[in-house]
């Protein structure tokens, strides 16, 4: 071939043609998958079951995807260039305060969202539901901490996570109903007990890596569990512990009248949600505590040994590093963390059963951790927001009916759009929200690890 | 020892066996102070098993591996260490350590002795900087009280953290990277992790340091600049080395004594001068039958003539 033959360039494709043929495939994968999902069903009606078919559903659905994705199409990806796409733009430099002022108005955020709640929905009763969400989603966000040290950090993946979640709650539950101990008391012990789990974890697993190690930790949650339900001497089996003691503020109690009243000694009136509010910053600042406690083992040799481990074991033990030493305080501290979650598990509830402790629960911090980015805590607090939090809210899609129709009822579709969410996040930021990596230390200029670099973790 | 030069590692009677396949076989020899050893031999020859063995990451099946701290008049006290099964010996002006019987990272943290790897094993995700911090570990944890003091802010941890990191700086700088010590370690380019591997094992303060083939992929002027740098550890570190080459003329060029493996056994051992001329190294490197040995030593000593 000559030299000066012109390169000739592809025919530029009809750009609403392109649109329409993207958009054509995507309503038929809809289809093909809303079909059975949602267009076939039976319906409890009297005590039988009655086959019910939902095409009109299906089809709005389908039009709905063949609009949106058509009308994406002609505006935004107009001009999307192939190859891998830049997935997060840099702020540009007149919003780059922005930055320094996320985290204290995060922090100020997180202070005042009980006030925020109750004064947005207008009283005390209103915003129970709102303070309760609050509480559920900072209990998460404690777990996600603690499993970050162990799968984020020293990249041990841990499956079993909950068992420690669970020695944490009926430690405090069982010290406070057969001892009297204070909340205050049990909450340190809790932890401890919890640490010495971990521990007794660690050890057999020391030697297993990546799949190996996730289904042994795996079984370790389920037989926490099932020593829960069958000794029921100790713990009351499967039918679970009551009336566990509420902690007090400060030798006040949640109740209407009295001396010790927390509402006569404030001169405010009684409402059950002060003991929720309570326990929203019990949550909060115990929260912060395990929190700032991480950022500083991170910049601590511990820390960086961890992170050494995730990268590389064998480097490791060439370097002097004792692999069981770090293994075990990683365990150790992550389910240190788990314990105290439990403990306030508890104490908010008031009830505990074996049912609470499930893989489920497993899964679910798992999948706060990963979805956040492995290794951040920013990250585990979006994901904790966006799946506890949002996927609490969609139980009010009421206006969906609006669209397809009042036969349509947006509960039942909960755990489809949960799914969905996942993988549209995973799709979207493979490594998780937050995937960068902050070194934790430096000579000149703290600059950030892309996400490609850093391993995941065999261990 | 007799001709004035400090042993600082004696090899006896090393055996290593994998099921059925012997990988090294009665492997004996010695390592002075301040010198740098090369072992080499052919692909396969089992020299990166016996730097395994020394390490601690294998368990040799037969042998002992005794390093020497300070005077080697420790050495005195070897047979009696062995009788009683313990892994060291605490002496005056010395320290003796068997460390076929330590694990990994107690022959890095108690015995010093420092390794890098064949393919290398840096902590890719984390910048050059960290890197080197991870290496003085021991020193800081202790500096740390266990993690306990420094997280309460007691202690005196900052100022053994300012000690680590102005040690890291002085080796990033002799390896030339002190510019990129805050980017990833991935992201360097094959020679220049190779010499951030070697100032990450330096900065465990090693009495000896293996080097698995550091050669391996550089160019000749890379290779140029590890000659150097290897020098430079051996004349102002108190660090005697072991390497591991396949490439004779590197060897060459800086080591003061060779020991060449060939199919797990020892063929040759001594000055370079004395290896190069061994009929028996010539015949391993050019794979002849020990009857054409002669004919071939005749061929290479014409040819140098010439």
């Amino acid at each position: 071939m000559s030299t000066t033959d012109p390169v000739v360039a592809p025919a530029e494709p009809n750009p609403v043609l392109t649109a329409l043929r993207d958009a054509a495939l995507w309503a038929a994968i809809t289809l093909l998958l809303t079909g059975p999902v949602v267009g076939l069903g039976t319906v409890a009606s009297s005590g039988t079951y009655v086959f019910v078919q939902r095409w009109g559903l299906v089809l709005s659905m389908t039009a709905i995807v063949f609009v949106v994705r058509f009308l994406l199409m002609m505006t935004i990806w107009r001009d999307r260039a192939p190859g891998p796409r830049k997935v997060v733009a840099d702020l540009p430099k007149s919003l780059e305060f922005l930055r320094e002022l996320f985290i204290p108005v995060a922090v100020l955020l997180a202070f005042s969202y009980p006030f925020i709640s109750v004064w947005l929905t207008g009283g005390m009763t209103t915003g129970r539901y709102w303070i309760d969400l609050g509480v559920l989603v900072l209990t998460y966000i404690l777990l996600g901490w603690g499993l970050n040290i162990v799968v984020g950090l020293a990249g041990l993946l841990d499956l079993g996570y909950v068992a420690f979640y669970a020695v944490g709650a009926y430690t405090f539950a069982l010290l406070s109903l057969n001892f009297d101990l204070s909340f205050w008391v049990c909450l340190p012990i809790a932890g401890v007990i919890a640490a010495m789990w971990g521990v007794l974890l660690g050890f057999p697993v020391l030697r297993l890596r990546g799949d190996y190690l996730a289904i042994v930790t795996l079984a370790f949650g389920e037989i926490i569990r099932l020593v829960l339900i069958n000794w029921r001497e100790f713990t009351q089996g499967a039918s679970g512990i009551n009336r566990i003691p509420r902690p007090g503020f400060f030798g006040l109690d949640f109740v209407p009248s009295g001396p010790a009243s927390f509402a006569q000694f404030f001169g405010i009136p009684f409402s059950p949600v002060h003991r929720l509010i309570f326990f929203y910053y019990v949550t909060l600042v115990l929260a912060f505590v395990v929190l700032l406690v991480t950022i500083r083992l991170r910049r601590l040799p511990i820390g960086r040994a961890w992170e050494a481990l995730r990268e590389d074991e064998i480097a490791c033990r060439s370097l002097g590093i004792s692999v069981v030493n770090t293994k075990l305080t990683a365990f150790a501290l992550g389910a240190m963390f788990g314990g105290f979650a439990g403990a306030v598990f508890a104490a908010r509830q008031g009830y505990i059963s074996p049912q609470d402790f499930t893989f489920l629960q497993s899964a679910l911090v798992l999948a706060i951790v990963v979805l956040g980015g492995l290794g951040s805590n920013l990250g585990v607090v979006f994901s904790a927001i966006v799946l506890i939090g949002g996927v609490e809210l969609l139980r009010n899609l009421g206006f969906l009916k609006q669209i397809f129709g009042p036969e349509f009822d947006p509960t039942t579709y909960r755990m489809l759009i949960f799914g969905l969410l996942m993988v549209v996040i995973m799709v979207w930021r493979p490594r998780g929200l937050i995937s960068s990596r902050s070194p934790s230390v430096f000579l000149k200029e703290k600059k950030t690890v892309s996400a490609e670099m850093v391993h995941e973790g065999r261990g | 020892m007799a001709d004035g030069r400090d042993l600082i590692l004696r090899v006896e009677h090393l055996t290593m066996r994998f099921g059925g396949l012997v990988a090294v076989e009665d492997l004996s020899f010695d390592a002075y102070r301040g010198e740098i050893t090369a072992i080499i031999g052919p692909n396969g020859a089992g020299k990166t098993t016996v730097f395994n063995c020394i390490t601690g990451f294998y368990k040799p099946s037969e042998g002992r591996i005794a390093l020497v701290h300070g005077d080697p008049s420790v050495l005195s006290g070897i047979d009696r260490l062995t009788m009683e099964g313990g892994q060291s010996l605490q002496a005056e002006g010395g320290a003796l350590f068997l460390l076929e019987r330590m694990p990994d990272f107690r022959v890095s943290q108690k015995a010093r002795v420092a390794r890098t790897f064949q393919n290398i094993r840096l902590f890719g995700g984390m910048t050059l900087l960290e890197n080197l911090m991870v290496a003085q570990h021991n020193k800081l944890m202790v500096a740390s009280g266990y993690t306990a003091l420094a997280l309460l802010g007691l202690g005196g941890y900052r100022g053994s953290e300012r000690e680590a990191l102005d040690k890291a700086s002085y080796w990033l700088t002799r390896v030339g990277l002190i510019d990129r010590a805050d980017e990833p370690a991935a992201g360097l380019s094959y020679g220049a992790q190779r010499r951030l591997e070697i100032a990450r094992a330096m900065c465990t303060d090693p009495v000896l340091l293996c080097l698995d083939e550091p050669a391996a992929g550089l160019n000749p002027r890379e290779s140029a600049e590890l000659n150097e740098l290897l020098l430079f550890i051996r004349r102002e570190h108190d660090t005697s080395l072991l390497l591991i080459e396949h490439d004779m003329s590197v060897v060459m060029e800086i080591s003061d004594h060779v020991v060449v493996l060939d199919y797990g056994r020892k063929i040759s051992d001594g000055a370079p001068v004395e290896v190069r001329n061994d009929p028996n190294v010539i015949a391993a490197y050019l794979g002849v039958e020990e009857s054409e040995v002669e004919e071939v030593v005749q061929e290479v000593v014409q040819e140098a003539a010439t």
